[in-house]
């Protein structure tokens, strides 16, 4: 980056780059997770998730590049990541709702299956560079790079901005968004509905894992925009962090995967200006943040303010 | 009499029929898993039955091998302990990752501080038991958390592993950096006096008798004392245990705190045997797979030296299947998670299975 030229008006200008870009990934997973467990289970996995959308939109846009040309084949690379993060997530569904199965213990053998899929079939894809998806340059009005480069803003980014608002609305206001909250909420009601549990929870986490998936795809067509084993570091796991603070509601989400997303660049943002001595704790902002809130807002003698009723019980 | 004369051996397994099926099902799901991956193999252009052969001769075909298989249980012994202690009384810890670390940067900073100015014998007690205090605490904090203030154990340990992982980092890359080691940031190294030796004609170092005393130690306490039974008794139902006048809270923090502080020592022998100095390498994923032996012993501390060993087996192989079948070294990531599905859907089958069911009286 060359915001060395600006001295430490690169370092707002940083955070903000990294803020757009960085949030991207956020989204989509809290915003997938929280539609999971608003059902009532939680899907841990999503970090192997993560990794198999990240590993097959970089595959499939590298080879269908020949085919597609260089803009469509990064599309239908989000399409199968989606598609890759369902499957994932069917296996899940179905899995943790098997008689005393923890869904935990499900998300962490996810996690392991689904990072060593893709790192198995994305062994080709480290070297070839694929075509990454266009984004838009609202940053072409300044003659600044920094500037330039800094607001180069994806589509999936604004997908994902849209998709936190309608998913408020489904949830408010849509007969599956009721039945999804009733099974979160009182399985035992939703059971008096004549609503299948087991449907709506396999379906939400399907349609989560979706969202993950693509989420993944923005990692490996957007930034860093490459394909590496180390791609994810963590950040599907935070989901579940993520939609505790954001308090299981979507547009929520928006606001603290922004926050997230920032947080993430200040470590990278300072150093750019020639200050390491706190890079990897200011790493560790986002989880000490996150501790911090929910020890703040627990109590032992209620649950959270917002979680789903039957969130981590058996049933 | 002759009715029952003839029944007697459908008798005896009737009475046995329980423990059978604890034993039988873990091996079918392994039996399963090992056809799918077999699958697997045969679609990613290998020979199944090779690469089974492969992963035998790797990891117990030899004695080099088993060598290598024992190094890589002995961590795997104890990070699986992070897990299963507090699993007793219901609770899901995930931070073995993070109590390792503390562990290990704990034992590492005791190491440097002392070097050669006590008996070497006493600086290695004295960094064994800041590695165990350390990681118990950590852990502890998670469970404490949970019992004082209701936060979810599995959020927070999860939270706790990036923050001893940051800490670490942050540690040698700046206060305890060693300038003199400049292939990655890294402390410096402990004196050899320190180091964790070898068993006698091996290359296994004691660390693998701090494993399997480890677990010994945990199966007695939760099986054999009242201090377990208490344990298991509020892991089965808190509600009845409060009312029973068990103290629930002094439970949860005595819990978690063996059981990270058992991770916390394999993170000092990692160090101390291995490393011999702490850096990002410590961060080798053997935490989460300690939760992978966890779940698959079922939480049992002495299956947890059976599991932990078959799993070092599995994690030696990784080389000899990138050499003599070309397969990317991630094939036993994927063979690890199929395995680990199957076990858990295994677990789902127990009093289903017509074999193994309660019959009417006929």
């Amino acid at each position: 980056m060359a915001t060395e030229a600006l001295g430490w008006w690169g370092v707002p200008l940083g955070i903000l780059a990294g803020t757009l870009r960085g949030s991207a990934p956020f989204l989509f997973v809290s915003l997938g997770e929280c539609l999971t467990e608003k059902s009532g289970k939680i899907n841990l996995g999503l970090e192997g998730t993560l990794l198999m959308g990240a590993m097959s939109a970089y595959g499939i846009s590298y080879l269908s590049q020949g085919a597609l040309g260089e803009f469509w084949a990064p599309w239908l690379g989000v399409l199968v990541a989606g598609l890759a993060g369902m499957v994932l997530g069917a296996i899940h569904g179905w899995l943790s709702q098997q008689p005393r199965v923890n869904d935990i213990a499900v998300g962490i053998a996810m996690i392991i299956f689904g990072s060593g899929f893709a790192f198995f079939l994305g062994k080709p894809f480290i070297q070839p560079q694929a075509p990454q998806l266009l984004t838009f340059d609202w940053g072409a009005w300044s003659s600044n790079p920094a500037v330039q480069s800094a607001l180069k803003v994806s589509p999936l980014f604004l997908i994902g901005v849209a998709i936190a608002p309608l998913l408020q609305w489904f949830f408010r206001s849509t007969r599956w968004g009721l039945y999804v909250r009733a099974v979160g909420d009182s399985p035992d009601a939703a059971r008096a509905m004549g609503i299948s549990i087991f449907k709506v929870r396999f379906l939400s986490t399907m349609a989560g894992s979706f969202l993950a998936g693509v989420g993944g795809a923005c990692l490996s067509l957007y930034y860093p925009g490459v394909w590496t084993e180390r791609i994810s570091s963590g950040q599907g796991l935070m989901a579940v962090a993520l939609v505790i603070f954001a308090r299981w509601k979507p547009v929520q989400c928006l606001w603290a995967s922004l926050l997230f997303g920032g947080a993430q660049a200040i470590g990278p943002a300072f150093q750019s200006v020639g200050i390491n001595a706190y890079y990897y704790l200011f790493n560790a902002a986002p989880y000490i943040l996150t501790l911090l809130i929910m020890i703040l807002t627990c109590s032992p003698k209620r649950t959270l303010i917002g979680a789903p009723g039957a969130l981590g019980k058996m049933d | 009499m002759a009715i029952a004369s003839a029944s007697s051996a459908s008798n005896l397994f009737y009475r046995w029929r329980r423990p059978l099926e604890a034993i039988a099902l873990p091996i079918a799901a392994l039996v399963v898993a090992m056809v799918i991956f077999g699958l697997f193999c045969a679609l990613a252009g290998s020979n199944p039955l090779a690469v089974y052969g492969s992963i035998y001769r790797a990891a117990f075909g030899s004695w080099s091998a088993w060598q290598n298989t024992l190094i890589r249980a002995a961590p795997l012994m104890l990070t699986a302990l992070c897990t299963a202690l507090p699993a007793r009384l219901g609770l899901v810890i995930i931070g073995n990752e993070g109590a390792l670390v503390i562990g290990g940067l704990a034992a590492v900073i005791v190491g440097l501080g002392l070097g050669t100015t006590v008996p070497a014998l006493m600086a290695q007690l004295a960094m064994a038991l800041a590695a165990i205090g350390a990681g118990g605490l950590w852990i502890m904090l998670a469970g404490a958390l949970r019992h004082y203030r209701g936060v979810n154990e599995t959020i927070s340990s999860l939270l706790l592993n990036y923050i001893a992982i940051a800490l670490m980092n942050h540690l040698v890359e700046g206060p305890m950096r060693d300038v003199e080691f400049v292939t990655k940031p890294s402390s410096a190294e402990l004196d050899a006096a320190l180091w964790i030796g070898n068993l006698p004609g091996s290359r296994i170092h004691y660390g693998l008798l701090y494993g399997l005393i480890a677990c010994v130690i945990a199966y007695v306490l939760i099986q054999r004392t009242t201090f377990g039974f208490a344990a298991r008794t509020a892991g089965g139902n808190v509600r009845a245990a409060k009312i029973a006048g068990l103290p629930v809270g002094k439970l949860t923090l005595a819990v978690c705190f063996l059981g990270g502080s058992a991770a916390g020592l394999a993170g000092m022998v990692e160090v101390a045997a291995v490393q011999k100095r702490i850096n990002e390498s410590l961060v080798s994923n053997y935490g989460y797979a300690g939760i992978l032996v966890a779940f698959v012993s079922r939480h049992n501390p002495l299956a947890t030296i059976l599991v932990a060993i078959l799993l070092g087996g599995i994690l030696a192989s990784g080389g000899i299947l990138q050499r003599s079948h070309e397969l990317p070294d991630a094939t036993v990531l994927v063979f690890q998670g199929i395995v680990f599905l199957c076990v858990l859907f295994s677990d789902s089958l127990y009093g289903r299975l017509p074999w193994f069911q309660e019959r009417s009286v006929m």
